[in-house]
């Protein structure tokens, strides 16, 4: 009867990570990599309104074609500090540093990373480097573009290169630390039984975007470090007017930069890989293809880096190579997209709010990806390098992507994080409200920027308007859009439904221990004898063979 | 314990070899070899002779599992990839001349 | 091993983390992690390895003549020391896998003492360059690049700078810089490294390691190595490659 149906179980008084141990201490100090989670979770939130507020900024200032909402100088520095924050405070540490720090020891079974204490440095330096950044920006900001291209950035820029160049280079520590982590992880400590094909995709997205991380990152300091002293000594290795090359500068920012792009979007394709198996309740089609794809996105990504330099005075003869290469990184994601969809075909499919995200990820992300060959093309990229089409297709990739993803795993994940359900509803609402902004953002501008309307422009002709007026309609949309689930995940971990331990009755190993979940992961270190995502029953099924019945144990 | 533990006589030899291949290295360098490049193969092989021996005996390598030698090996081909294509570019400008 | 007994009880060794099931586990995880690191620490000098390979090719006589103005006595002397502190280096892990303490601590000291020496003949040949006015840029404020250029017919002055054909004192001034970024990065992680051996010095004084358990001297020797191997590198790059320029 309703009455019955409507009864909430109240949540059993159990010990969980959270109540475990109370006072600021005890979180400041923590070596839970659980709570450590969660401490990553709230300042890249905090990073990501920041950003947000600067993305509104440039918004409101393309409204019009003249430049009248900011002044030149002061719309460099704002859409320098969109990306900067974006990427390196934002895209970069998001999924691995919050939902990779929460689930990597639980999906293996273990009681914690490798090195608790590393983590929690990794948080803290992850902070100064953000207190860092945020100083240089309030002090009066940088202006280069988060690309920092010389000899404009070491010696005619009147901005604070040094201040934010010294932010980031901290805040790379912090990733090379949390890849570290992963790695050595995944290798010393799964439970008995859990070999790598038993692991979950989630897994095996997050050992190569660790490898990414150890190999590029290392790349990127170095040069930031001497772009910051080549600016405060007037030395010359990216100087022309000294014997330099700028374009020197320009290998080895993209180096890193380039499969930077990859520790973006690698994570939430490992979270898309669960979704779409564990909301269509299905196992994914060609699981060692998706595994594989993973690490060649890896491998890939770090021979591509060329194609951010065809229109500099780089060799076509390399141009040439890393074009064919910048095609042929595409196929390991398109042989990720065959398999999702292929998983999709003729399975059980719910629409919960996280499926909603994994099916719109697919869609925005093939038309990120797609768009991207136009600008891998050599001939293409000419016209079309440095305008809006190139900053439709990375957002396209980074936010219908990367973003897309990370909102889907926090929904599937929560009520295992804090024990709470969000509000389904308002959910979907939500993902909905959030896909179509997005598109009226972004797709107009793939438009604008084919027609020839240059990037990082404050005025433009007045015949791009209209696609800038329908971006910033979108963009509002999609701010909307966003603010509704941050309001309900806080009002869902004091008010929201209380969970069980497996709300969503799924194999993974992360569902078979409490939600929230102790300290200690797992009352017991678990023996894993079961595939990732086992949804058909183990048992002796008959089958009509070839020659008669016979039995085929599944 | 499964700890390999490595001989001090070994260490010792190891140690002998790299100051015999500084002192080789050194003297290398005065030796005209007519093309100036061979000066720079000659001391690049000997430094990483000397490296390698450094890795294999001193870091253990040698007594280590798989996985380190492949992480290793992972390092230098990565590195091998920054130098091989930035090279591609500055080695290969001058072969396509701009039409005036 | 009579230390047996005393390091160890129900929940094993007294040095085992919570989060390792045993100790052969966890020495795994640390050594795996430090060579983790060492990956990064190669790609981070990989850089600049780069980019002196570029200018190296792109301005032969400029770097050459530069690389001759260097001393060469000093940078195989610093060679031999180092080589010499990663000998000792192994020797101290070798002694504290055999549990044998005095010549542990001896080592140690020994690594740390070599470690300083190579610093201290670092800081003679920066001061030369700096007598010589060959700090490149504004790194030194007023005292900017300006060395004196050897004329044909001089008597040879060695704080004089021999310019080969082809070579100006604008290219010098970048092969100094990058002679400066990379050698000034390896100094600091000599620092670093260092700073890790008084820490084991002194735990290993305390008698906190044995058989069992030793791994930060195994990790930090091996981030001690890497370092030797960096110089064993750059010393041949910078030092040795001009001498005979055409």
């Amino acid at each position: 009867m309703k009455a019955i149906e409507s009864f909430e179980v109240p949540a059993p008084p159990k010990v969980n990570y959270i109540n475990a141990q109370y006072g600021l201490k005890s979180w400041l100090l923590t070596k839970d990599h659980k709570r450590i989670a969660l401490l990553y979770l709230g300042s890249i939130t905090f990073f990501f309104f920041i950003g947000g507020i600067y993305a509104l900024m440039i918004r409101l200032e393309l409204l019009t074609p003249q430049g009248d909402f900011l002044q030149s100088t002061t719309y460099n520095k704002v859409f320098t500090q969109h990306g900067i924050i974006m990427i390196f405070f934002f895209l970069i540490p998001s999924i691995p540093a919050t939902l990779g720090n929460f689930l990597v020891p639980m999906m293996i079974g273990a009681k914690d990373l490798a090195f608790p204490r590393i983590n929690l440095l990794s948080w803290y330096i992850y902070l100064l480097g953000g207190v860092i950044t945020i100083y240089a920006l309030l002090a009066g900001g940088v202006d280069t573009g988060w690309t920092f291209y010389t000899p404009y950035s070491t010696t005619f820029s009147n901005s604070y290169v040094v201040a934010t160049g010294l932010g980031i280079f901290i805040n790379g520590f912090s990733s090379i630390l949390t890849g570290l982590n992963f790695i050595v992880t995944i290798h010393t400590m799964r439970a008995p039984g859990m070999t790598w094909f038993r692991m979950p995709l989630f897994l095996w997205s997050h050992y190569a975007t660790s490898l990414i991380m150890i190999l590029g990152t290392p790349v990127v300091a170095i040069t930031i470090l001497l772009l910051a002293f080549e600016r405060l000594a007037q030395v010359g290795i990216f100087n022309p007017a000294l014997g330099g090359d700028p374009v020197l500068f320009q290998h080895l920012f993209w180096f890193y930069s380039h499969p930077a792009v990859y520790i973006m979007i690698l994570p939430s394709m490992g979270v898309i890989s669960e979704l779409i198996a564990n909301f269509s309740r299905k196992n994914i089609f060609g699981y060692s293809f998706v595994a594989f794809s993973s690490l060649a996105i890896a491998v890939f990504g770090f021979l591509v880096w060329g194609h951010h330099l065809f229109v500099t005075t780089q060799s076509v003869y390399a141009g040439m190579i890393f074009s064919f290469l910048s095609f042929a990184v595409a196929i390991p994601s398109a042989i990720k997209v065959f398999n999702w969809t292929a998983t999709l075909y003729k399975s059980s499919i719910s629409y919960d709010t996280p499926m909603l995200y994994a099916l719109g990820f697919i869609g925005l992300f093939t038309v990120g990806g797609m768009t991207g060959l136009f600008l891998a093309s050599l001939g293409t990229d000419v016209h079309l390098s440095d305008t809006y089409f190139v900053v439709a297709h990375f957002h396209y990739i980074m936010v219908g992507g990367a973003l897309m993803g990370y909102l889907g795993g926090l929904h599937y994940w929560w009520p295992k994080i804090t024990g709470r359900m969000y509000p389904e509803g308002w959910g979907r609402f939500a993902a909905l409200v959030i896909y179509v902004g997005f598109n009226l953002t972004f797709l107009p501008q793939f438009v604008a920027g084919y027609l020839g309307m240059p990037r990082r422009y404050h005025a433009y002709p007045p015949e791009f308007q209209v696609f800038n007026v329908l971006s910033t309609a979108g963009a509002s949309i999609l701010g909307l859009g966003m603010l509704v689930p941050a309001i309900y995940f806080v009002w869902s971990m004091r008010y929201g439904r209380h969970a069980e331990a497996n709300p969503w009755h799924l194999p993974g190993l992360e569902w078979r221990t409490q939600s929230p979940p102790p300290t200690e992961n797992f009352e017991v270190t678990p023996v894993v004898t079961w595939d990732a995502y086992e949804f058909a029953p183990r048992e002796e099924t008959e089958v009509v063979g070839k020659f008669g019945p016979e039995i085929e144990r599944v | 314990m499964s700890e390999h533990i490595v001989p001090v006589r070994v260490y010792i030899t190891i140690f002998l070899v790299l100051l015999v291949g500084t002192a080789l290295t050194v003297a290398a360098a005065f030796i005209d070899f007519r093309l100036p490049y061979i000066n720079t193969v000659v001391a690049l092989t000997i430094a990483t002779i000397k490296a390698t021996f450094v890795v294999l005996y001193f870091m253990h390598v040698r007594y280590s599992s798989r996985l380190i030698w492949v992480i290793m090996a992972a390092a230098l081909f990565w590195m091998a990839i920054l130098f091989a294509f930035t090279f591609s570019d500055y080695l290969t400008r001058d072969w396509i001349s701009i039409q005036r | 091993m009579s230390s047996h007994a005393a390091t160890e009880d129900i929940h094993g060794h007294r040095a085992l983390q919570h989060h390792f099931e045993n100790m052969e586990q966890q020495r795994e995880a640390g050594t795996l992690g430090m060579w983790i690191f060492l990956v990064t620490e190669i790609m981070f000098f990989g850089g600049m390895f780069l980019a002196y390979a570029l200018y190296r090719t792109l301005y032969p006589a400029a770097f050459a003549s530069a690389s001759n103005h260097l001393d060469i006595t000093l940078g195989a002397v610093n060679t031999g020391v180092l080589i010499l502190s990663s000998f000792t280096m192994a020797l101290a892990v070798y002694f504290t896998q055999i549990g044998n303490r005095r010549p542990q601590v001896i080592c140690l000291l020994l690594t740390l003492v070599l470690g300083l020496t190579f610093l201290g003949i670092k800081a003679v040949e920066y001061h030369d360059k700096y007598e010589d006015r060959l700090i490149p840029g504004n790194l030194i404020p007023g005292h900017s690049f300006d060395p004196v250029i050897q004329k044909e017919g001089e008597p040879v002055d060695h704080h004089k700078l021999h310019l080969l054909p082809g070579a100006t004192k604008e290219k010098v001034e970048l092969f100094y810089w990058i002679y400066f970024a990379m050698t000034g990065m390896h100094a600091l992680h000599m620092i670093i490294g260092a700073g890790l051996l008084t820490f084991l010095l002194i735990f290993s004084l305390k008698g906190r390691f044995d058989p069992e358990y030793h791994s930060p001297v195994e990790v930090i020797g091996l981030y001690w190595h890497f370092v030797d191997i960096v110089w064993i590198f750059l010393f041949p790059l910078l030092y040795l490659l001009g001498r005979h320029y055409h």
